[in-house]
């Protein structure tokens, strides 16, 4: 199972890097997406997978009995998701207000607040 | 213990939320300098607090470290949040004269306040993952401030200051998923012992390079820096200072805390490497300087090889050099907040802040042109202001462990940030005005005045203190880097004591 995810994430990064790569900064936010996604896998990856109960404690207990699943890899994963959708959601509305008021979507192109014929 | 670790952090929020709701009435400006100084009074009394009894640590929510999450302050944190405190207010009452009715209205002050809280709560957490938490916090406040008005070239700055910033929190997210993978805890304090303890060492230090690339991210180190140059000139000019000031030192905080307190293992290999990221942003940042002819890119270039100088004492890992990068950073964010603050004074009054564009500001607003020597000078270095100690230190500590080329580097780089602050001078200052104008700060309206120059005068003033009496400074640096070094203090404060 670590094998396949470790392949998965893999997989994610190189997509999210040969996006993030294009000067279309639309790509690179698309790119952005998948690769925080395999930031998450490898959240969730590095905190064991085991086929563990849920960590609910019974009635009366003060821990849980037998082997039970870490769930603070993915509180940290929901954490992160939430957090990754709030910027996501910046990052395209910015994206779309550059395209409306700089009219382009090419990061070459993008020379308002840096002129080529700036400096020397 | 605790309520005195979370009140610097709780302020600043509940600042900001009362803030949103009377955006837009005059009431909310001025409950943002309220806020703040209440915000300076509860880091000065943890400052003493620190003072008195050491390395303080509480736990949130009543969880024991290492599982719930956990604030300290040491030295470096406590003075970074006076410091903090201490920006924040110069530039709450700055911004009441510089942030106009529209801007207001769309939350400035709310995005302020949330802005320092996520810096005050990066200095306090002990905890890595809230230090993340921490960085998103502050990272989404600045980029509402940075496109909030949503001018052409903000948006522009703003592009890329949103995603390459986002690359480096990706960078930092996998870190912490590994690390946790290979230690079982995300307390710093606990992560000091585990990580020193873990069998495989090649690992740590392959994680370690991430959060040195993230944390090189943040801190705009060479090569990551890119970002800073090309947004940091086009916010407000309160945006732009408090940015200037705060924003990078918090990753070189946090690349100075876990350099120190966690990935110790391989110093040979870790600090080496950023012994020479630190030359070579010394050196990067000044030349680009050097090319530019605004004063804002000027200075943005400055922030850079700056940034420099404190990885450089973080690098050299000597008691003595470490206490040199605490003192530079205390200093470098007073001087540099404040010569952006300056720079928009200059805007004010001479129209612009493009060199060619501008002049006779000596003749006509002498006031200013003195105000304005104070904090350049001190970032070139020049005795007996707070720049020259920072550097001073600095190369003595690099002399100390024969690092003749650093050392070498460092002097040169103060050199030639003297050209860069000369031009300023004589562009901005000496030349005749081009367009015959006599830009007076009697022009602006004597409210207007008073509000945009106290701020720049009271920095002006702490950087005349810290020059003139350092002793106790550099005394207090150098208390703040033997708990660096040694962090046992840290980490019995944080986990109890083991015996």
């Amino acid at each position: 199972m670590e094998a396949l995810l470790a392949v998965t994430i893999g997989v994610l990064v190189a997509g999210a890097v040969y996006l993030m790569l294009a000067r279309n900064v639309l790509r690179f936010i698309f790119g952005l997406v998948l690769i925080s996604n395999a930031a998450n896998l490898v959240i969730f990856t590095a905190g064991r997978l085991t086929p563990g109960e849920p960590p609910l404690i019974p009635e009366g207990a003060d821990a849980p009995v037998g082997t039970v699943a870490n769930a603070l890899p993915q509180a940290l994963v929901l954490t992160a998701i939430v957090i990754g959708f709030g910027l996501f959601a910046f990052a395209l509305v910015l994206m779309f207000r550059a395209y409306t008021s700089l009219g382009t979507l090419q990061s070459d192109e993008m020379r308002v607040a840096e002129p080529r014929d700036d400096g020397l | 213990m605790s309520w005195l670790l979370a009140t610097p952090l709780a302020l600043p929020f509940l600042t900001g939320v009362v803030a949103f709701l009377l955006r837009g009435r005059p009431a909310g400006r001025w409950i943002s300098v309220a806020g703040n100084v209440a915000l300076l009074a509860a880091a000065g009394l943890l400052m003493a607090r620190v003072l008195q009894s050491g390395v303080i640590a509480g736990q949130m929510g009543g969880w024991p470290a290492p599982f719930g999450i956990t604030l300290v302050a040491d030295y470096l944190s406590a003075v970074m949040v006076v410091i903090t405190a201490i920006t924040a207010l110069a530039v709450a009452v700055y911004a009441l004269s510089d942030i106009g009715a529209r801007a207001e209205k769309l939350g400035y002050h709310a995005l302020f306040n949330f802005l320092i809280g996520g810096v005050t709560g990066a200095f306090l957490t002990g905890d890595l993952f809230n230090l993340y938490v921490w960085f998103e916090v502050m990272l989404i406040s600045s980029f509402g401030l940075l496109v909030l008005g949503g001018r052409r070239e903000q948006i522009d700055g703003g592009v890329k200051y949103v995603t390459l910033n986002l690359i480096s929190t990706i960078l930092f997210l996998s870190g912490i998923g590994l690390l946790y993978g290979m230690t079982g805890t995300l307390n710093m304090a606990d992560l000091a012992g585990r990580v020193a303890a873990h069998e495989n060492q090649g690992l740590i230090t392959v994680v370690a390079m991430l959060f040195m690339i993230a944390f090189g991210v943040k801190a705009a180190v060479f090569p990551l820096f890119f970002w800073l140059p090309a947004s940091y000139h086009t916010p407000a000019f309160s945006v732009s200072a408090v940015f200037a000031g705060l924003l990078t030192k918090v990753g070189v905080y946090a690349l100075i805390r876990l350099f120190t307190l966690v990935f110790t293992g391989d110093t040979g290999f870790t600090h080496h490497i950023l012994l020479w990221v630190a030359g070579l942003t010394m050196v990067t940042g000044v030349l680009g300087a050097a090319a530019q002819t605004d004063i804002r890119k000027i200075l943005s270039f400055h922030i850079v090889s700056q940034i420099g100088y404190m990885i450089m004492g973080l690098a050299l890992y000597t008691p003595f050099a470490v206490a040199g990068a605490v003192f530079y950073l205390v200093h470098h964010i007073i001087v540099k907040a404040n010569l952006f603050l300056i720079a928009g004074v200059a805007d004010r009054v001479a129209g612009s802040t493009a060199l060619a564009r501008i002049g006779g500001l000596y003749k006509s607003a002498p006031l200013l042109a003195v105000l304005f020597l104070i904090p350049a000078f001190s970032l070139a270095g020049f005795p007996p202001l707070s720049g020259f100690w920072a550097k001073y230190v600095l190369v003595a500590a690099a002399l100390e462990v024969q690092g003749w080329i650093i050392a070498a580097v460092a002097l040169l780089v103060g050199l030639l940030t003297i050209y860069s602050m000369t031009k300023i001078w004589a562009e901005a200052f000496w030349k005749a005005h081009p367009d015959g104008r006599d830009p007076t700060l009697a022009q602006l309206d004597p409210g207007v005045r008073r509000r945009l120059l106290l701020p720049v005068g009271a920095l002006a003033a702490l950087t005349l203190v810290i020059g003139f009496y350092p002793e106790p400074f550099v005394t207090f640096a150098k208390d703040a880097a033997a708990q660096l070094l040694d962090p046992t203090a840290y980490v019995v404060a944080v986990l109890g004591d083991p015996s």
